[in-house]
Order: C-alpha cells, then structure tokens, then sequence
C-alpha cells in the first residue's frame, strides 16, 4: 500500500474527518447543482418581490435581496466562488511554499539564511493593507484576489516545509541518492517533496479557512468579488446593510460560512491526528 | 516447585498468537537463557512475566512467581509483585529511568516506596549500590542526571536499581545490546557478580552471550518454545534443526577463517585523510578522524572496526565526499578526487557506492522497490528504455535472491533482510568498483546477516567488487575481511592481514577488543574482561596515546608522546611499545 492509500485508509476510520469531509461535500454538491434545478437565477431583479423572506411558494429558499434577487441561488453561486477561491489560492500558496522551502531546506547553508530571511522580511511587512492598496489604485479582478491571498498564505508554507526538510534531508534515503547521483532539483522533486506530503495536506487544510476568511474580509470592505457576481463575503457585507428589516439576508450566508470554516478546521485537525498517527507507529 | 513457572501461555493480538503454549520455569538463583530471533516473542513473554503487556493483548495461561499468580492479577498485586519480587533490565535504560530526577533519588524512592528504608540509611544503600555496579565516585553521581552519563553508565544505574530491592527474579532483555564488547563484558560480568542469589532470565539474540552466562538455555521460535536444557548440552547436541541453525550462523572471532589477502595496485587510495566537526558551542573542534591512511585493492575487502563513536562512519562518508574532510587526498583509479560528491564526476560517482546500517531508513518510503532499484540507471544509463531498464532491475534483484514478486513493494512491506537485499541491489546495479558497507549487517538476525555476507562474497568473486566493511563486531568481520584496520578515538590503532589480526594483534587495544567479543562455545565462551573503563569523550582526547588510561602497559612515555603509526613485522601499528609486547599476545 502506498502512504495516499493508508492515508485514506486511515482518514476512513477517523470520525472528525468523516463527518467534517461529508459537509463540505454536500456543501460544495448542493451549491453546484442547486442553482442549476432552481428555476430563479442569480441577477434578475424583480421588484414585485424585494426582501421576501424564505419561502417555498416561489422558490426563494433563501429569501430575495433588496433588488428582488433570489438568494439561494446568489449564495450558493457565492459558495462556489468562496471555495474556488480558497482551494486555489491554498494550491498556489502549496507550489510556491512547498519548492520554496524545500529548496532552502535542502541546500541549507547560506542560501537558506538568505531565503529564510527574506521569508522573515515579508513576515513584517503589512501585506494586507499593500493587497487592499493594490485593489483599489487597479481594476479589481479574480485573478489580483488568488494571487494577493496565496502570496500571504505562502510564507507558513514555506517555514513548515523548510523545517520538514531539514529532518528529511539527514535521512540515510537522501545520502543514498546523492551518491547515487542523482541532481539536487530530482533529489528536492523526487525524494523531498513526496515526504512531505502528510505535512503538506494537513497545513493545506487549516490554510483554506485563512484564505475563506482572507476573502470574506476583501469583499466585506468592498475590495473583492464585483456585482452582479458575488461570494459569502459580499453576501454577508450585504446582508449586514439589512439586518434590521431583512435578517435573512445575514443569517443565511454567515451560517453557511460559519459551517465552511469549522468544518475545514476539524478536517484540518483530524487529518493532522491521522497523520501523527501514522508516524508514531 | 520452581521461582517462576509458565503454563500454556499464550499472547495473541487481533487473534494472532505471537506466543503460543509457551511452558518453563526458572528456579531460584538460576541463571536461564532465552534466545530466539528478532520476532520469535522473546520481549513479549518477558513483558507478561512483569504484567506489562498493553490491554489489547489477549493473555492466557498461567504465570506464577512464587506461587503468586500473574495472569489477570490486579494492579495492586502487581505492583507489589515487581517492586519486590522482580527486577528489570532493558536494552534502552534511557527510557526506564527518569530524565528529570537524579539517579539517587530514583533509587532511593524505590527503597521508600516499599518501606525497605528510609531516611539516611536509604542514602547508605543507595551510595553502597551504586558503588557496587562500578560507578566511580557513587557520591557525585548520586546527584547526576540520567542524560549526562554515558550508555554503559546508565546500564549500570538501570542494574543498581533492578536489584537494589533484592529481588528473587531479574529480567535482562538485550541488555548489552546498544553497548560496545568491552562494555559489554563489563556489563555482563557485573550481573553474575552482584546478582547474588537473584534469578537471572537474560533474554538475548545472541548465543555468545548465553554460552558464557547462563547454565539452562531456551531456544523459542515463532512464539513457541522449541528446545530447553543444559547450554553445554545443547551447543554439543541440539535436538532441533533450527537451534542448529542458530549456532552455526553465530560467527566465531576465535577460529573461523580469514581469506588470503589479495595483492595487486591500489584501487583507492586514502593518504592521511583528517575530519574535523565544529561543536555546537562553536568553540572548540571535534577531531573525529585523523591521519587515516588505506589502500584498497580489486577484489579485496578491508573491515575498519572500533567502538562506535570511533569514527569509521565518518571516515568512510568523507571518502565518499558526503562530508567535507580537513586534510587529506583521496586517489582513485590513479586520479586524485575530491570535493563534494555532486561536484565529482559521474563515473566515479557511480564507482563508489554505499549500503547503510539501517536498511530501511536507506529506502525511500514513498518508491516502490522497482524504482529505489532503477533510479542509478535513470542517471547512469539514461538511454535505456523502459523495457530494458526493467529487465535489468529484475536481473539485478536475482542477483541478491529476490523475485520479481517484489517489483511493486514498498520499503514497509518488506523485512530487514529483504530491504537490505533491495539497498544492495541498488548500489550494484551500476557495477561500481567500491561498496562501503557501513554496520550493513548489524541490525540484521543471524541467518539473514550470514546470507547477505555470501551475497557481498559471491558479488566479489564475480566483479571483482573492493569492500570497506565497517563494523563494531569483530566476529562478524573475521570470515570475510583480507585485511582490518582497527580505529580508536578517530586514529589508526592497527592495520593488518586479517588472518594476522584475528591470532597474533600487535596492539593492546586490538588485543582487548579480540579478548572481550563472547563465543557461541560454553566450552571456551571468550567474552572476558580485558579492558578497565569506557572510550573518552573524542572532544577531551587523553594526552599522547589515546589508549593510556585503559591500557594496562602503560608506560610514562604513552601518556606523554602520541605514537606514530610503523611497521612492525609486517604490520602497521600505532603503539610504543609493539616490538616488546609481540612476544606476550
Ligand atoms: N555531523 C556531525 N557533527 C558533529 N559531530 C559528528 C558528526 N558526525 C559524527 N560526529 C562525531 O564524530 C565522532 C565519530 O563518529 P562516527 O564516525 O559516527 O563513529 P562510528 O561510525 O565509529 O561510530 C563521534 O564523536 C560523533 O559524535
Ligand atoms: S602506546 Fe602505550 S598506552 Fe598506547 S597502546 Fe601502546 S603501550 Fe598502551
Ligand atoms: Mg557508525
């Protein structure tokens, strides 16, 4: 059996990560087939009906918006885009934070001080408020959004995989294919990086949160995702306009992130003890 | 009726008996032997004698010690029972004593604890016990920390506090196993002399040990006991094949026999080669090789053996450009290399190659056996194709006696012999002219280690293959090794043909190493206490020879002058006085 196979093997008999997996995929299936049978769609405005609170006899599960905008569908389209961005902007923050430490790990030395250090450098600086300088002197677009939340979440990556490495690199494996011959870049690739897996996937995990959170706030603030597009953070921005008259319209998309939130923190956690696990054995 | 008696008891784990309708006993002040290899269930049996196994194991039969019955007692019995009727000794001692509490207090808690003593006359029995398993100046060291002795040292406070209580019964398991043999032998000299009138099961694999210390022996195997008797009688006249198995796969140092050397040029040649390591504290240099000479010849093995910590890893990863060395040339194939290994060129990279003690931390986890064994061709024959490339893994897994069965593998799913079969695989693919095999077979059981040896034998006299074979077992070395060089403290000791080396050393330190490796023969169990103390910290080396504060001829010189290493009838040695001393050996 190969580690990904005993992972999974593993993750099947831990309760957290079943139960936490299983929301987030209902979550995630619902929020891509539900806009789909709704017979309402995300931006006609209907004025017969703003601020309907939820109801069945139209189908607005959810509830309209001040324009008449139905809100299951607009939350789950926000869902959509909060996962996207959150699994994207982890994977980005993966590729860079995974070669970049493991690179300084592994060559150690002076080059892992000097990269070490700039790691250290970006630490200090404000990153958020440059992100939310950039958004507003540029045109905000998605792409601006992934990139500005995975330059953030790299850095942990980054720490975590160099400390890894400095471990793996000891390791009698790593003298063997040196002598073997094999070059530093396949020896980081081949050797390194595959080992750090179980590391890799749980810190993965607790960073999507961060970045779901990341996002919510930019949107909050106005910085993220445009009308008539829209995510749980703009939801939530949205819904706080209202929630005097049209509860709802908060309650909804702040639960559903609430739910998003936790569950990837016990997956994260869950996944972390079956990994322990696997190494204590 | 016996101190210990073992009915029919059986441990089983997820319905699998690990040990199965085991029955012995041990009378009082007896000393038994409980041999078996790695797996047969030997530590498992010990643990339930103490009523130390997890709850997940399924214990039944009967254990009873002095009459008292173990199996399914109480908490309350138990304790009682192990405080004053058995003591226990474990291969780690580090994780029986108690990091955070000086050995003393330990000690004397266990006298409180069982209202032995107290006060100022438990301090007495306490400083008197720790005096008596040789601790110098018991005194300061009552106050010591475990952590800041060394390994033979905490054996000692382990055996201080397994009988401090008198008990009726000790268990050893391994206990000299992490120890070099001249610590070894004080060791187990220590546990016939203090255990008085002590029961003494020493569990073991290794038969050596048993031949010399124990009068009764047991031979268990897959968890069942096979064969019990006299060790005398059962070395002469085992009844089964397999305990006959296990004493001819014990090497003897005393009278197996050394291939002829091999003459020829030089293939490596290693000129005063030194390493040095810059401490933690960065103050001070820790001389870990210096000035090693060696020539290596086609077709010749070289064993480098000391006590661990001498250097020999350190002096073959330097060879090997694993590690920076601080002077010294390296000449191969009549070229001089040197520098890093990623730096040095790829056919002297593929030349020299090296199969690690711990077979499975030298494999990727994440590789299957087929592409662990194939990547040296990825890089020295990248040409090939895949079909090719395969075909040659297969051909080269025969060639260490595996089958194709094993191409999908991963290094967990494999056993320590077929892991080191795989390692070696690797490192031969590319037909290097050097192996270094550093402990290579160490952790392996006695059978499999005789089985990879003929291996790296039948490799040699097909290729040609040069092996530097480092180990800290000289019994080991004995059959397989041209020649031997001796290390001590980072230094040359001896350099000599191994037939010469094994029946007349020339130097004392080899001579005391020779003295103390025990042999399977309870008839002449060697196994003898030839050299007093422990190898020095290599960061406070004693002034001239290394070797003075235990070499027992000594002179005023050897503290004051470091002695050269010359030749002395034929041999090269680093000691004053060689010519006087080769007529007493
Ligand atoms: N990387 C290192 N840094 C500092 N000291 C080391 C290092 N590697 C080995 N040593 C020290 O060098 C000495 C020789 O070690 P080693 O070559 O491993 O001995 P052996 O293989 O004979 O047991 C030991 O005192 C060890 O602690
Ligand atoms: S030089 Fe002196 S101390 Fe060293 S081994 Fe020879 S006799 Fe012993
Ligand atoms: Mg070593």
């Amino acid at each position: 059996m190969s580690t990904f196979t005993k992972a999974v093997a593993h993750m099947r008999s831990s309760k957290t990560v079943m139960i936490s997996g299983g929301t987030l995929l209902a979550i995630a299936i619902v929020a891509l087939i539900g806009p789909w049978i709704s017979p309402n769609d995300y931006m006609t405005t209907d004025f017969d009906r703003l601020f309907q609170s939820p109801t069945f006899s139209s189908m607005n599960l959810f509830g309209t918006d001040d324009l008449g905008r139905d809100l299951f569908v607009r939350t789950m389209l926000g869902v959509q885009v909060t996962l996207v961005v959150a699994v994207v902007a982890s994977v980005v923050s993966l590729v860079i934070g995974v070669l970049y430490g493991a690179t300084a790990g592994y060559i150690g030395g002076r080059v892992d001080t000097v990269m070490m250090r700039f790691v250290d450098t970006l630490y200090a600086t404000p990153f958020i408020f440059f992100v939310i300088l950039l958004l507003v002197v540029f045109e905000q677009n998605f792409l601006l959004i992934f990139v500005a939340i995975g330059a953030i979440n790299w850095l942990d990556m980054a720490r975590i995989v160099r400390g890894q490495t400095l471990s793996l690199r000891e390791r009698e494996f790593v003298d063997a294919a040196r002598l073997i011959g094999v070059s530093t870049p396949r020896i980081i690739l081949r050797h390194i990086a595959p080992n750090l897996i179980g590391v890799v996937i749980v810190y993965v995990t607790l960073t999507i949160p961060q970045a779901i959170l990341i996002e919510s706030f930019l949107s909050f603030l106005g910085l993220g995702i445009q009308e008539p597009q829209t995510s749980l953070g703009n939801l939530v921005s949205g819904g706080a306009l209202q929630i005097e008259g049209a509860s709802w319209m908060l309650l909804i998309p702040a639960a559903l992130l609430a739910i998003i939130l936790l569950s990837f923190n016990f997956l994260g956690d869950g996944m972390r003890d079956v990994f322990d696990a696997r190494q204590s054995r | 009726m016996s101190l210990l008696e073992i009915d029919g008891l059986s441990i089983g784990y997820g319905g699998v008996d690990i040990v199965s309708g085991l029955s012995f006993g041990v009378d009082a002040s007896e000393s038994v032997g409980l041999v078996g290899e790695s797996g047969s269930g030997k530590t498992q049996t010990a643990l339930a004698i103490l009523g130390l196994l997890p709850g997940t194991a399924a214990v039944s039969g009967s254990i009873t010690l002095g009459g008292q019955e173990i199996v399914g007692a109480d908490d309350a019995t138990l304790n009682a029972l192990r405080a004053e009727h058995v003591g226990m000794v474990f291969q780690d001692p580090t994780q029986a004593l108690n990091p955070y509490i000086p050995i003393g207090d330990q000690l004397r808690r266990i006298l409180i604890q069982h209202g032995l003593a107290d006060g100022s006359d438990a301090d007495q029995r306490v400083m008197h016990m720790l005096d008596r398993v040789g601790l110098p100046d018991a005194a300061r060291q009552f106050r010591a920390y475990a952590h800041q002795l060394s390994g033979g040292m905490r054996q000692r406070v382990m055996i201080a506090s397994a009988l401090i209580a008198a008990p009726d019964l000790l268990i050893a398991d391994e206990p000299t196993t992490a120890l070099d043999v001249t610590v070894q032998a004080q060791i187990l000299e220590l546990l016939e002399r203090i255990r008085d009138d002590t029961a003494l099961l020493l569990i073991t694999h290794d038969l050596a040990i048993v031949a010399g210390h124990c009068e009764r022996m047991l031979v268990l195997q897959d968890g069942k006991l096979i064969e019990e008797g006299k060790t005398r009688k059962l070395f002469s006249a085992p009844a089964t094949e397999h305990t006959r198995a296990l004493i001819d796969a014990a090497p003897r140092v005393d009278t197996a026999a050394s291939p002829q050397p091999v003459s020829g040029e030089p293939l490596l040649d290693v000129d005063n080669v030194s390493v040095s390591f810059q401490e933690r504290d960065r103050q001070r240099q820790l001389h870990a090789v210096q000035d090693i000479d060696l020539e290596l010849r086609e077709g010749e093995t070289i064993a480098v053996v000391g006590e661990s910590g001498s250097g020999k890893s350190t002096l073959a990863r330097s060879v090997l450009g694993l590690i920076p060395m601080r002077t010294g040339r390296i000449v191969f194939c009549g070229k001089a290399i040197e520098g890093p290994v990623q730096s040095r060129a790829i056919e002297t990279r593929r030349d020299l190659q090296l199969v690690f003690q711990d077979p499975a931390g030298s494999l990727d986890p994440q590789m299957r056996v087929e592409r662990i064994v194939a990547e040296p061709l990825a890089v020295h024959a990248p040409d090939l194709d895949g079909e090719a490339r395969k075909a040659r893994v297969i051909s080269m897994l025969e060639r260490v006696g595996l089958s194709d069965a094993f191409l999908q593998r991963f290094p967990h799913e494999l056993s320590g012999g077929q892991a080191q079969r795989v390692a070696i695989a690797r490192a031969l693919i590319v037909n290097p002219k050097v192996l270094v095999c550093d402990e290579a077979v160490a952790a392996l059981d006695g059978s499999v280690r005789r089985e990879i040896l003929l291996l790296l034998r039948k490799e040699q006299q097909e290729t040609g293959l040069a092996i530097i074979f480092i180990s800290h077992d000289l019994a080991v070395v004995r059959s397989i090794s041209h020649r031997v060089l001796v290390v001590y403290l980072g230094r040359l000791v001896e350099l000599a043909d191994g037939e010469q080396m094994f029946t007349k050393p020339r130097h004392p330190y080899t001579r005391a190493l020779l003295d103390a490796v025990p042999v399977p023969d309870p008839l002449a169990p060697g196994g003898r206490l030839s050299v007093k103390g422990e190898m020095p910290s290599i960061l406070e080396p004693p002034s001239g020879c290394a070797f003075h504060p235990r070499c027992s001829y000594a002179h005023a010189r050897c503290k004051a002058e470091l002695p050269r290493p010359r030749t002395v009838d034929g041999t090269r040695v680093a000691c004053h006085r060689a010519e006087e001393l080769l007529e007493r050996f």
